[in-house]
């Protein structure tokens, strides 16, 4: 199961040159870029691993595109996502992020039913990747 | 609120805008159509449409001499030029290495044609961006073990699309602590200057006895640079030019008495040690604008807009320059 989260989601999954222009779009409008991974694919996991330091005061896209290489290269099967940080008085949150890789397979999730108390029905999502433990989630890739 | 018309809305990049940016990113596309093999173009009008020109007549205009810094960048701008031209037939052609290294005395210009030629290569389409990263020794190199690769690599990323000016580049190697942090960020910047050759360019600069030994111990570094580019000392009537140049954009001007001493001033100044030519020419005018302004403020009479614009002798007289020079006639 294809999981949606952030900017361009329900496109297909954007080349890197696609990538380039939405990093200069940001850089041009002054939202300094980083770089982000993750293997627990959860919609509520908003905290993922940060790849290095934010990017600031960068010019052109292709710094921020070696940065993201250099990632997928270090984690060819982890969830990397791209934010763009608007730091303006008023603003001052992500202005836009989205995810740049996704592991080859992603097995989705299943839906757990939990009885509670007066036959109450709880459900929650539980990612079969999350089956395993962190580093070895995803055909077992670090 | 005051925002750029770009930014309506929540900032978001809004599904239409997108659509025009696309737009935009696919028409120089279409636009380079390969040429039949007997088409003509004009060269002219390639250099008419880069408005390289402007950069050159403003080089020309604001950069007294230099003569031979100039034609290399003229050569530069004419392979650039003619690769356009190639790509237009769809004529394959390699990306030229425009690594630069400059030297020279201090005070030459170098920092100055570094931007210079940021522009230049930004208008013939070398360059991305066009901006100039000017850096030294302290923004590469670390304090302790890991702190370097990062710095480094920091400051490449932000030179990314334009140029990487690294001022006294000798400073990177120091030869007598062979645990020195330099040695490490030398070694990112030869491999991102091999594998980004397209995303930026470096220029290093130096006094020339320094770089060459710099280079002697660095043969990796001297080799991946394309262009050494000699910056020559001025001459007295250059900088005399300079001088010029300097008042006229500080709105003052001379007497003609005032020239001859200025141009004495210069002769005394270039025999003597720490001469730093542009620099020297530029606080030899900020000491005259000094004494200039005490003189007038010990005169009583009204001053109009001549009083204030003018340097006379006396204000270049007052220099260390001549005093020492008076000295040395009396006792000698």
């Amino acid at each position: 199961m294809r999981i949606t989260q952030g900017t361009f989601s329900f496109l297909p999954d954007l080349t890197d040159a696609e990538i380039t222009a939405q990093i200069q779009y940001a850089l041009d409008n002054k939202w300094p870029c980083s770089v982000e991974f993750t293997d627990d694919p959860h919609p509520r996991n908003v905290y993922w691993d940060m790849w290095g330091l934010p990017m600031f005061d960068l010019a052109d896209a292709a710094g921020v595109l070696a940065e993201v290489n250099a990632c997928r290269k270090a984690k060819p099967e982890h969830y990397i996502r791209l934010n763009a940080y608007n730091a303006n008085y008023g603003k001052q949150t992500v202005a836009l992020s989205f995810i740049v890789q996704r592991p080859s397979d992603e097995p989705g999730f299943r839906l757990d039913r939990q009885d509670a108390h007066d036959r109450t029905i709880h459900y929650t999502l539980h990612p079969y990747a999350a089956d395993a433990p962190p580093g070895r989630r995803y055909n077992g890739q670090q | 609120m005051s925002e750029s018309p770009a930014r309506i809305g929540f900032g978001m990049a809004s599904p239409g805008r997108n659509a025009a940016g696309k737009g935009a990113a696919e028409e120089p596309a279409e636009e380079k159509k390969t040429l039949p093999p007997d088409a003509r173009i004009s060269l002219a009008e390639e250099r008419a449409e880069t408005g390289i020109d402007e950069v050159f007549n403003s080089l020309d205009a604001e950069l007294v001499g230099l003569a031979p810094v100039k034609n290399r960048i003229r050569e530069i701008a004419a392979l650039l030029l003619v690769d356009r031209a190639r790509s237009r037939f769809g004529l394959s052609t390699s990306r030229p290495n425009l690594h630069m290294s400059f030297t020279g005395s201090p005070g030459t210009g170098k920092t100055t044609v570094a931007m210079r030629m940021a522009d230049m290569l930004h208008r013939l389409g070398y360059l991305r961006r066009g901006h100039l990263v000017s850096v030294t020794r302290d923004d590469l190199v670390g304090q302790y073990v890991g702190h370097t690769a990062p710095k480094t690599k920091e400051v490449l990323k932000r030179a990314m699309g334009g140029v990487l000016f690294i001022d006294e580049a000798y400073y990177l190697y120091r030869a007598d602590n062979e645990r020195d942090y330099g040695q490490e960020s030398i070694e990112i910047l030869l491999q991102v200057m091999e594998n980004h050759r397209e995303d930026l360019v470096v220029i290093l600069a130096g006094y020339k006895d320094r770089m060459d030994s710099f280079f002697v111990s660095n043969p990796g570094m001297s080799s991946r640079i394309a262009h050494h580019i000699d910056f020559p000392d001025y001459t007295l009537d250059e900088l005399e030019g300079i001088g010029k140049l300097m008042m006229q954009a500080e709105g003052y001007s001379f007497t003609p008495k005032a020239a001859k001493t200025f141009r004495e001033y210069l002769d005394r100044r270039k025999g003597q040690p720490r001469f730093a030519n542009a620099r020297s020419v530029r606080n030899a005018i900020e000491r005259a604008r000094l004494r200039h302004a005490s003189r007038m403020m010990t005169t009583d009479e009204a001053v109009g807009r001549d009083e204030l614009t003018t340097l006379k002798p006396e204000d270049f007289l007052g220099s260390r320059v001549f005093a020492e020079s008076t000295d040395e006639t009396t006792t000698g």
